[in-house]
């Protein structure tokens, strides 16, 4: 199984990062395959054209699998009035259509589709599910954890659980009788079927004998075998005359389940790879930012302490050559005054003199402005 | 608490509701166990998981993711000023964590065997294993982080140093493991595209689930502040009641910006698949009351409340966005899930399923409160101050 493997491998991967060379080999194969299940495998036909809801194959089943007898006996065909579904003691149940534009009911057995890609073993967590070879899927309880996320994955509705049991709740489903296949005799349900609505082969050769009924039976059967592609395709696989939609078959899509979540599982690894780069970058980006901005404010205050410092000695120097003016300024005052009034005292002398009489020499000024 | 019963011995009201409700808790879990799980619940071969899977798993996990966001938006992208806002929310989200896993003991058949897929048969093809692996982690690593509270209200100062010295890498493990468990919720979903109705079903759930966790935890942040006001008040710092209002504003700002991108990405996703007839169908109504009811309702309140620097309209929006990420979750998984099957195919819960959830978010109130009196949660420690 090239796509499981592969996905395994997507899944282990974000656990461990190694990867063996042989996985990486069958890895890159699956790029561009398609999984078409087991070659050789088995498969049942069921034509609900001929099902006559004798409800026979529910009690061949019963009696293979060893199951609970039933509250109401297999031949009470009562029970077909109303729709039933496979639970932890019926693993098939035959329901009963009503179609419109038929004049007869449609009777159509229900058991495990048993997909080549099952959903419920690739939604298992604990890997209980397996499908073998033979084209059975079988479950082994004793790795079942009870989750029932199988019973959710199903596209079919198959697994059923034992609610009522305490201690040890399993899921319950159709094997395709696997132990019976491994001995060589067919399915209960194929073995007590008395109208041959049920066809046990090859898988390939039953897809051949459907075509081949539709083909030659014209106005029979609708134009589609449900199951050929159905959910990435099944082993159980229907050919009916009624639309499958009326006999509750609803359309699947040919998509199987591990295609479903392949690209969710695929991007842990991713996550895991990238999301720790990207976080640390946020880390450094607002660790950058706080030592930048830490960095900004210091310049600043270096800025503002060197202006401080600029402005202060500005001033200093202002202010001393202020002072200096103002002691020149004083300076030449002083002189100015002193000069004033030696000449004014010159001036009175000299008039004094003018008054007494003509003998002063006249380099007195001189002498005035030694004394100041 | 401690003090309530100093003053009023143990017969509080709020002593007596806990009592009950843990009472019946205890009985309903002996019936569970020694009867099975169909003698306490509703679920069928139709409906395998109920409220336990869809409230206390998914509602769980994605309310408790508080403690990433918060831890993330502190250590990460350096927003310091929620410093005071990362251990209560780890407490929680540790809280939340560790219950989920308690919860999903009384869901699962083989509860002994959790530890299966990670230790004994791992099916990795499972999006539920990488939902286990990474609670399982996520649990280990918010249990480091939370432990520094521990360790110093045990005074064992060493380790506590140790372990403070890795919550950077601690941090950026949590981110991871959250975006994967996150999404993988939505994703376990991605495998049942015929049961799920079309309007909830994308192939971008795993997205859808981890952008609304985000949404989940900043509401839920701030939800759990109102509550803590209301009841421990006395147990927070100045610095914690310092940096309240603006873990408040700042966490409604980005809740809201998330809310708006969310419901931007859930439109897109309509029209991507081509889902609009829906809309016209009982579906459709119920689509669209969540979408205006539970995304673009609190988005808008939400910008509201911070522009006008509003604490309760923005207490009122946190309200609206956890009940809108309970009422997604249970769409996803329960309401709209199986949405073909007939009526009477449908799940209801049990009474006891009900029971059981609510004895666990009473645990976790009760622990809770059992942690923030004692340890310091709501303030720091006097002896490690500035250490952290």
């Amino acid at each position: 199984m090239n796509r499981r493997r592969f996905l395994t491998l997507l899944g282990t991967a974000g656990v461990s990062t190694a990867m063996s060379a042989v996985g990486a080999k069958q890895a890159v194969a699956a790029g561009n395959q398609s999984f078409k299940g087991y070659k050789d495998s088995y498969g049942v036909l069921h034509d609900t054209t001929r099902c006559i809801g004798c409800r026979k194959c529910e009690q061949g089943c019963n009696e293979v699998n060893k199951l609970p007898a039933p509250k109401v006996k297999f031949d009470d065909l009562t029970v077909l009035e109303k729709s039933r579904r496979t639970d932890a003691n019926n693993w098939t149940v035959v329901n009963k259509y009503n179609v419109a534009g038929l004049e007869h009911p449609v009777f159509r057995k229900q058991q495990c589709n048993h997909c080549l890609e099952p959903a419920c073993a690739s939604a298992c967590f604990v890997k209980a599910f397996t499908k073998n070879p033979d084209g059975s899927v079988t479950y082994d309880g004793s790795l079942c954890v009870g989750c029932r996320y199988c019973m959710v994955a199903c596209p079919f509705n198959v697994p059923a659980f034992q609610y009522d049991e305490p201690f040890d709740p399993l899921i319950q489903k159709c094997t395709m009788c696997h132990p019976r296949l491994q001995e060589g005799k067919l399915p209960g349900c194929v073995e007590a079927c008395p109208k041959e609505a049920l066809t046990f082969g090859k898988r390939e050769d039953l897809v051949r004998i459907a075509r081949d009924r539709i083909r030659s039976n014209p106005g029979r059967y609708q134009d589609h075998i449900y199951g050929e592609l159905e959910m990435g395709g099944t082993a159980w696989m229907y050919v009916s005359g009624a639309p499958f939609e009326a006999v509750g078959q609803q359309e699947m899509g040919t998509k199987s389940a591990p295609e479903y979540t392949a690209g969710a599982l695929g991007s842990v690894p991713m996550v895991v790879g990238i999301w720790p780069v990207l976080l640390t970058g946020a880390y450094a980006i607002s660790k950058r930012k706080e030592k930048v901005a830490a960095e900004e404010r210091e310049e600043a205050v270096q800025a503002a302490l060197a202006k401080a410092k600029a402005d202060a000695e500005t001033a200093m120097n202002s202010a001393l050559a202020k002072a200096a003016k103002e002691k020149d300024a004083a300076v030449t005052r002083e002189v100015k005054k002193a000069i004033e009034q030696a000449e004014q005292a010159f001036e009175e002398k000299f008039a004094a003199l003018r008054a007494e009489g003509q003998d002063t020499p006249p380099d007195a000024g001189g002498e005035g402005k030694e004394d100041a | 608490m401690h003090d309530a019963n100093t003053k009023n011995g143990l017969f509080t009201p709020g002593n007596i509701i806990t009592a009950i409700i843990l009472a019946v808790g205890a009985v309903i879990t002996f019936i569970r166990f020694t009867q099975g799980i169909g003698a306490v619940t509703n679920l069928s071969d139709n409906n395998p998981w109920g409220i336990w899977i869809g409230f206390d798993l998914l509602c769980g996990v994605a309310l408790a993711a508080g403690g990433y966001v918060t831890s993330a938006s502190c250590y990460l992208f350096g927003m310091k000023r929620y410093h005071s806002a990362v251990r209560p929310a780890i407490t929680t989200a540790f809280l939340g964590y560790f219950f989920v896993v308690v919860a999903l003991h009384y869901d699962l058949g083989h509860p002994l065997r959790l530890p299966y897929p990670l230790v004994y048969s791992q099916g990795t093809t499972s999006l539920l294993f990488e939902v286990g692996l990474c609670v399982a982690t996520y649990l280990t690593v918010l249990f480091v982080e939370w432990s520094p509270a521990a360790l110093e209200w045990l005074g064992l100062r060493k380790i506590r140093n140790v372990v403070v010295k890795l919550t950077l890498m601690l941090t950026i493990f949590g981110v991871v493991l959250s975006t994967l468990h996150q999404s993988s919720l939505g994703a376990l979903f991605l495998i049942a595209p015929g049961k799920l109705h079309p309007l909830w079903y994308s192939s971008f759930l795993p997205v859808f689930f981890f952008i609304s966790s985000m949404v989940a935890g900043l509401s839920m942040v701030i939800f759990e502040g109102t509550l803590a006001h209301a009841g421990l008040h006395h147990k927070m710092d100045e610095t914690h009641l310092k940096e309240a209002e603006g873990v408040v504003f700042g966490f409604g700002k980005a809740a809201s910006f998330v809310l708006a991108g969310y419901f931007f990405i859930k439109t897109m996703d309509i029209a991507m698949d081509n889902d609009w007839a829906y809309l016209a169908t009982g579906y459709g109504a119920w689509f669209l009351v969540e979408m205006f009811g539970f995304v673009a309702l609190p988005s808008f309140l939400y910008a509201l409340g911070v522009r006008e620097r509003n604490m309760t309209l923005v207490r009122v929006a946190s309200i609206f966005a956890v009940l809108g990420i309970v009422v997604n979750r249970f769409n996803v998984s329960l309401i709209a899930f199986n949405w073909n099957l007939p009526a009477a195919d449908r799940y209801f819960p049990h009474w006891m399923e009900i029971g059981v959830s609510v004895f666990i978010v009473t645990l976790i109130i009760t622990v809770y409160r059992f942690i923030a009196t004692r340890m310091p949660v709501l303030y720091e420690h006097p002896e490690y101050k500035d250490a952290h």
